[in-house]
């Protein structure tokens, strides 16, 4: 069974026109959001995307875009409590 | 005047073969004991007689994370590079940016990786790469940075493929074990967290005003484990997508059996105020639990928590507490 999650949430963005097609993004991608088309990447499934960044920090031209941030309740929990962003600290929470 | 800094290179043999006692913390950090502090000195380890042509390897100083990877070194030469990650795992310290570009690129100038090794190459784990920057750290330090498979178990197929990962080392599963394994901290987190809830149910029953008995204390245990263990484990197979709902489905369930192992409907001392009571609190103890597991699942994301979270949290707690008020109220009746 595929895992599914929420649809329509994720903030990627991809500019094309920047993009060269090096393909860096489909590397390093844990999910395969993106595959390659006429030279240049394309989204191919938003829905997977879980905002890791990965793609974001490995990308030479600034093509792509995301706000990135842990898919962790916990975290985001203490965030509001602690008026703090939430972060993946497990010092003693239940995530990661 | 010429300065001459000669510093020491450090290099720490380690073996591919984990002991009973690796093993054994192994074990203990899954239960939660001292999970926060099983960490691996951070700096260049070595093994099988590494020379300056073998593979430099990358990972955290989680000890957990370094021995799934030294385990599958077996017959291999090879360098392992332990960034300081405070002891997390990789994956969530790239999150924070501890396994990050910054330190990897002190780590590789404090160990003198330019002495050691002849090549430019460092292979790193895929899901480092959201802490670090390929191209800085080439324009940097020099080396380039591959970004290897997922899972430990596939370096050395990666290695002999010529540090070429397929597909399917680069996709992050998320397997009924994989989920069973991180089931226990949930458990025992959730457990010290429902102690205090316990304490103060004790004190009210010592004072006489809440009569809470075996049936309250199970009904609240059993939905514990479905939001902690159950949900968690069915997770692909129960229907819908966000896991509060998913974790309430299964709570209603065990709600519904809760009260008609009871009896209800059909014992008339068994009111329907504490029936509805049940339905009300036990649906949401499980779903806040299984919420809380989007942190250990590999494939939720921020937006998509937040948006969850902003309909759950609200109706999790007034569901409860309005489920507290009739149960309170029947027992005074």
């Amino acid at each position: 069974m595929k895992h599914r999650y929420l649809k329509n949430v994720s903030t990627l963005k991809l500019e094309s026109a920047k993009c060269t097609g090096c393909g860096k993004c489909i590397e390093v991608c844990p999910h395969n959001v993106f595959v390659l088309c006429n030279g240049k990447s394309v989204i191919a499934d938003q829905d997977r995307c879980i905002e890791c960044g990965a793609c974001v920090k490995n990308c030479l031209f600034y093509a792509l875009e995301v706000k990135p941030g842990v898919g962790c309740a916990s975290a985001i929990i203490k965030g509001w409590l602690t008026g703090t962003e939430p972060s993946c600290d497990c010092s003693d929470g239940s995530c990661c | 005047m010429e300065i001459i800094t000669r510093r020491e290179i450090k290099i720490t043999q380690t073996s591919t073969e984990l002991t009973m006692h690796d093993i054994f913390g192994a074990w203990k950090v899954r239960w939660g004991i001292n999970r926060m502090n099983y960490k691996v000195e951070p700096g260049l380890y070595s093994v099988g007689n590494p020379d300056s042509n073998s593979p430099v390897l990358v990972t955290a100083n989680y000890k957990l994370s370094f021995d799934s990877l030294r385990k599958e070194l077996d017959s291999l030469k090879a360098w392992i590079l332990v960034l300081d990650t405070k002891g997390i795992n990789v994956w969530c310290a790239a999150g924070k940016g501890t396994f990050g570009t910054t330190e990897l690129l002190n780590r590789i100038a404090i160990v003198q990786l330019d002495k050691i090794v002849a090549h430019k190459n460092l292979i790193l784990p895929q899901l480092g790469a959201s802490g670090v920057s390929a191209h800085e750290v080439l324009k940097y330090s020099g080396f380039r940075v591959n970004y290897g498979p997922v899972r430990a178990e596939d370096i050395r197929e990666f290695i002999d493929a010529g540090s070429r990962a397929t597909t399917e080392m680069r996709t992050v599963r998320f397997s009924i074990y994989d989920r069973l394994v991180l089931t226990p901290v949930e458990l025992v987190n959730s457990l010290k967290m429902s102690l205090m809830i316990f304490g103060v149910l004790f004190v009210l029953n010592l004072m006489g005003l809440g009569p809470f008995g075996l049936v309250d204390f199970y009904g609240y245990e059993g939905a514990l484990i479905v939001g902690c263990v159950l949900t968690p484990l069915l997770l692909p197979w129960i229907p819908g997508r966000a896991f509060a709902w998913k974790g309430w489905l299964l709570g209603f369930i065990w709600a519904v059996s809760v009260n008609m192992l009871n009896g209800w409907p059909l014992v008339p001392q068994y009111s329907l105020l504490r029936a509805i009571g049940y339905l009300l609190i036990f649906p949401s103890v499980s779903a806040f639990f299984a919420m809380n597991f989007t942190g250990s699942s590999t494939f939720t994301s921020f937006s998509g928590v937040l948006k969850e979270m902003k309909i759950a949290l609200p109706a999790i707690i007034i569901s409860i507490f309005l489920g507290s008020v009739l149960i309170l109220i029947n027992s005074f009746i």
